[in-house]
């Protein structure tokens, strides 16, 4: 039996690290909604006629009911902006050049966290109206950045 | 009573589907890196196999020595308050030749992980290690093993301070 | 003791795969709404929601219970999502039980997900952190140490050979190529298939394993006054248990997983079962490995120990037999998605004890089962007893 060492001697703490490295698959619904994103550049909502309301981004069954949801359609290129926040750090706490503009966008029953751009930070308010600027084809992979940002009307 | 379809066909994708173009999806990676704090037991266990010593814990209400070493014995819930050096040779309790390294490469020596139960400590009471300079087809249950230990210069207060065991 | 009575009235599952397109909420939503149609239920008659899923590691997403409510119709509802490793799929149905059985709620959904496929490369790192941080991973362990070990240590203790324990595997997969939505049923298996097979941890060898795959299972648990609204043939849960050993693994002999005896025991005396071996007419333990189906069931206190090779030897275990053992094709002939694969057992057992079971049912209109699963590093052990 000895005493224990004193808590300098003995070390305080073990470093490591594990990867966690993840393949998304997007899904049946998200396949459908970004492919038709990247081949025709619309966004795609589903419709549910038991709740009457619109999903987008369309999903394949409405979280409310459970009804498997079929009717897909393409949604008018119009959000409102029901919050929105401007970032003045990146994310390793150095200050941005610019502040980015992030916004809840609402649309049919559903909507996007995503960008706002060409406008003026102190010009933004909640209830704007705004559209998806899209990507040329030839840059879009499928992606929620295929959408590049939302601007206002 | 009617009994409606109670098996989901999924869509199941072969590995290929990944490669030919045809099919969306992304990859993300998480940022994991972690500083553990080790405690009272463990840092002890770890400072003392700097010095080349692996130690126990003996629970003065059960009288079991256990390895590693911890704060209360986890049968009784009563602290513990003496830490015991151990031998640093011992008895193969299992062992297996493993061929796939974790990230599911495969390699034609085996590794050779065991539990080996520590001289000192009670019965059944062992840790993982790895069995090293021996023919793997000559490692069996029951087998007698010592440490190897890095040089002291090389040690860093890491279970890696012991290299393997090999037998006695 | 105060408790109601608890059955289960509906059941249903997707295939097992071994790499879905679905996210894990489609995955989910499929298995809820198989459940749902089976007893013609809406999820606006259920009161509760209990989900089982692995944490985040394996799909990236923090809170994945929180993630996969939408899927479970956990809308607006009571919700709890538990993890016990493998353990998961008959714990989440206890966790179900006693929602019911405390007289909180009348109708409960219980659910059991698992998309293994998305970590890359391959599930089996996502493992790693099953083991001590500080004192096991820098020795770069991988999953298939822990079986191996374990199962050189029981076959020592008790002198079963390789060849023997693959009849575990073979009868296993047999009866999976009568599941509908197995994934490794093989008709034609023999001894000297797995035998043959790649060694990946002597003793363990590739067809000895149930490989990670992605699948979701769900099931409904209704009081006693509901269930006989909704069917005239509600299978109830009889007894439950479940228990947990020391994380310290290196410290207990492998060669007997006494964490299994005792939720056995704590199932056993809530179910009135005296006599197992003679009470119990369908076995479903849990089998990610062909050796521990043996492990199990001599947990479950259905054979003395190092004897259960006996009942494949026997023929005991096949489904004409005394015992029928995993007449499903359990996790070696249906798969693995770690949660759910337990969740699939109860199902079994569900369409079993109603006679539903098609091409695999048991004959002789068998009345009592049992399920159990097992879960992290050797240390849960979670048993259900249904009883017609």
């Amino acid at each position: 039996m000895y005493p224990f060492l004193h808590p300098f001697d003995r070390p305080s703490h073990y470093e490591g690290l594990f990867p966690v490295t993840n393949r998304y698959t997007f899904g049946i619904s998200g396949e459908k909604f970004f492919r038709a994103l990247k081949d025709d550049g619309v966004i795609l909502g589903t419709h549910c006629p038991n709740c009457n309301k619109l999903y987008v981004p369309g999903i394949s069954f409405c979280n409310e009911c459970l009804l498997e949801l079929e009717d897909w359609r393409v949604v008018e290129n119009v959000g409102t902006v029901v919050t929105f926040t401007i970032l003045n750090k990146n994310l390793d706490g150095s200050q941005r050049l610019d502040p980015e503009i992030v916004a809840f966008i609402q649309m049919g029953d559903g909507g996007f966290v995503h960008r706002l751009a060409e406008i003026d930070p102190k010009s933004v308010f909640i209830g704007m109206q705004v559209a998806a600027v899209i990507k040329e084809p030839e840059e879009r992979i499928g992606s929620i950045l295929d959408i590049r940002y939302f601007k206002p009307i | 009573m009617v009994t409606g379809n109670r098996y989901r066909a999924l869509n199941s994708l072969p590995e290929s589907a990944f490669h030919d173009g045809k099919l969306l999806y992304t990859f993300d990676q998480l940022n994991t890196h972690y500083a553990w704090d080790c405690g009272v037991a463990i840092g002890e266990y770890l400072a003392k196999l700097r010095e080349g010593i692996i130690i126990g814990a003996t629970c003065s209400h059960c009288h079991r020595t256990m390895v590693p070493p911890r704060l209360f014995c986890e049968y009784c819930f009563r602290p513990i308050k003496n830490f015991i050096p151990l031998q640093d040779t011992g008895t193969i309790l299992t062992f297996s030749l493993c061929y796939v390294t974790w990230d599911v490469q495969r390699i034609e020596i085996p590794e050779i992980p065991a539990v080996i139960a520590i001289d000192g400590a009670s019965e059944n009471h062992g840790i993982l290690h790895k069995i090293g300079e021996v023919d793997p087809h000559a490692v069996h249950i029951g087998m007698r093993v010592k440490a190897v230990w890095k040089t002291p210069e090389e040690r860093s207060g890491d279970i890696t301070d012991i290299l393997y065991f090999r037998p006695e | 003791m105060g408790l109601r009575k608890v059955a289960v009235v509906g059941a249903g599952m997707t295939q097992f795969v071994r790499r879905a397109q679905e996210t894990p909420r489609e995955l989910v939503f499929k298995a809820v709404r198989a459940a749902l149609d089976s007893c013609e239920l809406s999820i606006k008659d259920i009161d509760a929601v209990c989900l089982g899923t692995a944490p985040d590691t394996f799909d990236g997403v923090h809170m994945n219970g929180e993630y996969l409510s939408d899927g479970a119709g956990a809308f607006g509802k009571p919700y709890i999502r538990s993890y016990v490793g493998g353990g998961t799929g008959v714990f989440v149905p206890i966790q179900g039980w006693y929602h019911v059985a405390s007289g909180l709620f009348d109708l409960v959904l219980v659910v059991a997900e698992e998309k293994m496929s998305s970590y890359y490369p391959h599930a089996q790192g996502a493992f790693l952190t099953i083991f001590d941080h500080t004192t096991e991973r820098p020795l770069k362990p991988n999953l298939l140490w822990i079986f191996a070990l374990e199962m050189n240590r029981y076959m020592s203790t008790y002198g079963i050979t390789k060849e023997e324990i693959a009849q575990v595997s073979v009868l296993h997969k047999r009866n999976a190529a009568d599941h509908p939505a197995a994934l490794l049923g093989d008709k034609n298996i023999t001894v000297k298939d797995v035998l043959d097979s790649e060694v990946l941890a002597w003793p363990v060898q590739r067809l000895d394993v149930s490989p990670v795959s992605d699948g979701a299972v769900a099931i409904i648990l209704a009081s006693e006054h509901v269930a006989r609204r909704i069917t005239d043939k509600p299978i109830w849960i009889e007894g439950v248990g479940w228990s947990l050993d020391t994380a310290y693994w290196t410290n207990r002999d492998l060669a007997y997983p006494r964490y299994v005896e005792v939720a056995a025991r704590m199932a056993y005396e809530m179910a009135g079962i005296k006599e197992p071996r003679k009470e119990i007419h369908i076995a479903e333990p849990y089998d990610p490995f062909d050796y521990k189906a043996l492990h199990h069931i001599e947990g479950l206190q259905l054979a003395d120990r190092g004897k259960a090779i006996e009942l494949y030897l026997s023929g005991s275990a096949r489904r004409d037999g005394n015992l029928p053992i995993c007449p499903s094709g359990g996790l070696l002939g249906v798969g693995n998605p770690i949660a759910a694969a337990g969740l699939m057992k109860i199902a079994e057992l569900f369409w079993q004890l109603r006679g539903e079971a098609d091409k695999r049912q048991v004959a002789g209109s068998p009345q009592k089962g049992i399920a159990q699963a097992w879960g992290d590093l050797m240390q849960v052990g979670t048993v259900v007893i249904m009883g017609k």
